[in-house]
């Protein structure tokens, strides 16, 4: 199940919340929707659940596009909006039965699949509780527990582990991923980390436009250009000498010296080259004492953060 | 028509968890038997046997109820949002009104299906009951509440604030209800004639009388009709920005 969107704009007024995007996710992939706040990634998910119309553009799911087959679209797609919006004074069960009924599962079916639902969200010991007497752990379980509930092809979660303790993302994340193996993804988030731990592609976007779209290898590798290391050696009174020394390597482009302790180096190497063996032979010819080796990579973080100010 | 059940009865069930339902069956029972048999009533005094009475308190009984019933249908869910999980959902918006219209309609439905009792004990207590008069009246007060209640959703519909919602409605409500009637008989001319045909009160008392007018009928229904797809209007505008 494919998502292909063309040239999808949304504008509210003169701003343009989404501007001339296009993009496509392949059928099991989970895709990381990154961007700052106001970049566009709420609207554009709500204009996939056919929640907004576009301004100007197209989606489509599957080959259905959201302007002419919403019914369709709906129903092949599960959806978590920001907030986790739910009705607080329903039951658990009783929503997960109206959540069902509203997607079209068979009337025979929807016990089992609120039963399975319930399980597999780890909402048993709950079920009988009011949403509104839930803790947001759990109200965000319920959130996914409504989404998936009709066995969507396509799941689309906005932030989904906002607001939540570090136990209870990871344990939501963990389920993300564990769904995901059989279902396409689209995930909104704003943690770093943890798009690195779970999808497969990365979607970077700002003021509207994509700004970066790839593997999560791949932004990294293009992000990092030459190889950085953090070297400290030990017991050298002569620093400059040291840094002549290092300069001198022929894969070394850059050293400038760290302050934070002594005989800290950090080195750069010459595009595609890696200095780590010349360092190490110097040191064992010369009976340096080399304390520390440590390659930078350049975090997804940085990545972000150059493309997104 | 499976969705619009489906979230009809879903509608209908919050009624009846909030209690809101009862408070509504139990005034609306206890104020029309209070006038139909002891208050202001000729029943036992001039041995007719008929409903008017009951017809003329049913017709003010509902009235500050209807709006307090629609007030959260669309304003709460604006509010926190659930709006959009509920369009998300494979259902029209279309549908999602009419499924919030039936919801309160089935509830008035309840609560004249249990002032039946009335009906049936002024037919064993005087002979010569005009079936018809009383059925005509009881299409009226169908005919009329689901009029309500569809301006009840759709002002709901206007905000995220149900107060506002609530006394939009009521204020909306009491123009047909009240002050249309008013007004026509101030002035003259087509105004007054327009206003007049626009009091619901005209439409609502020719029905109890037991005359069926397709006019009457048409009245209520078109009164249903605009207030939804408004509501329908105003649901869609989201598309736009």
């Amino acid at each position: 199940m494919s998502i292909s969107v063309e040239n999808l704009s949304k504008h509210y007024g003169s701003q343009r919340a989404v501007d001339d995007i296009s993009f496509e996710v392949n059928s099991g992939e989970i895709l990381g929707f990154l961007g700052p706040n106001g970049a566009g990634k709420t609207t554009t998910m709500k204009i996939l659940t056919c929640y907004l119309a576009p301004t100007s553009g197209n989606a489509f799911i599957d080959g259905k596009s959201v302007l002419d087959h919403a019914d369709e679209v709906k129903r092949k797609i599960g959806y978590l909006p920001e907030h986790n919006p739910l009705y607080l004074d329903m039951a658990i069960f009783d929503y997960l039965h109206f959540a069902a009924a509203m997607q079209g599962v068979a009337k025979g079916k929807i016990s089992n699949a609120v039963k399975d639902m319930i399980k597999i969200c780890g909402l048993e010991s709950e079920k009988h509780k009011n949403i509104g007497e839930l803790s947001k752990g759990y109200r965000q379980r319920v959130g996914l527990a409504q989404a998936l509930i009709h066995d969507p092809e396509i799941l689309i979660l906005d932030e989904p582990t906002t607001g939540l303790d570090p136990n209870q993302q990871t344990e939501i994340r963990s389920l993300i991923k564990s769904i995901g193996k059989e279902k396409t993804v689209i995930f909104s988030t704003h943690i770093l980390p943890e798009v690195e731990a779970t999808c497969d592609r990365v979607m970077i976007i700002n003021k509207g436009k994509i700004v970066l779209n790839g593997t999560t290898k791949e932004i990294k590798a293009k992000s990092v250009g030459n190889e950085l290391l953090n070297v400290r050696i030990e017991d050298f009174d002569d620093k400059s000498r040291m840094f002549k020394e290092l300069i001198a390597l022929p894969t070394v482009l850059v050293v400038e010296p760290l302050n934070d302790g002594e005989g800290k180096y950090q080195i750069q190497s010459k595009p595609e080259a890696s200095s780590k063996r010349e360092i190490f032979n110097l040191c064992v010819n010369k009976g340096y004492v080399l304390t520390e080796m440590t390659p930078i990579e350049a975090s997804l973080e940085d990545v972000f953060r150059k493309l997104t100010n | 028509m499976k969705k619009i059940w489906i979230l009809a009865t879903r509608e209908l069930k919050t009624f009846f968890d909030s209690l809101i339902a009862y408070i509504m069956l139990a005034l609306f029972l206890g104020l029309t038997g209070f006038f139909t048999w002891i208050m202001f009533s000729d029943i036992f005094s001039n041995g007719r046997a008929s409903l008017e009475p009951f017809f003329n308190v049913a017709y003010w009984s509902l009235f500050f109820f209807i709006p307090a019933l629609t007030m959260k249908m669309f304003a709460e869910e604006n509010r926190t949002g659930t709006i959009e999980l509920l369009l998300t959902k494979s259902v029209s918006d279309w549908q999602v009104v009419v499924g919030k219209f039936l919801s309160v309609l089935l509830l008035i439905g309840i609560a004249l299906l249990l002032s039946l009792p009335y009906y049936i004990s002024i037919t064993y207590l005087g002979d010569g009951v005009d079936h018809g008069v009383i059925l005509s009246g009881y299409l009226a007060l169908i005919l009329m509440r689901a009029a309500y209640s569809a301006i009840g959703i759709w002002t709901s519909s206007l905000t995220n604030n149900q107060i506002v919602a609530f006394l939009l409605s009521l204020i909306i409500g009491l123009f047909f209800h009240l002050l249309f009637g008013m007004l026509a008989s101030q002035i003259s001319g087509t105004v007054s004639n327009v206003l007049f045909n626009l009091s619901t009160f005209n439409h609502f008392s020719s029905m109890i009388r037991g005359v069926i007018d397709s006019r009457d009928i048409i009245y209520f229904v078109s009164l249903c009709l605009a207030a939804l797809i408004l509501t329908e209007q105003e649901l869609s505008r989201r598309h736009q920005a």
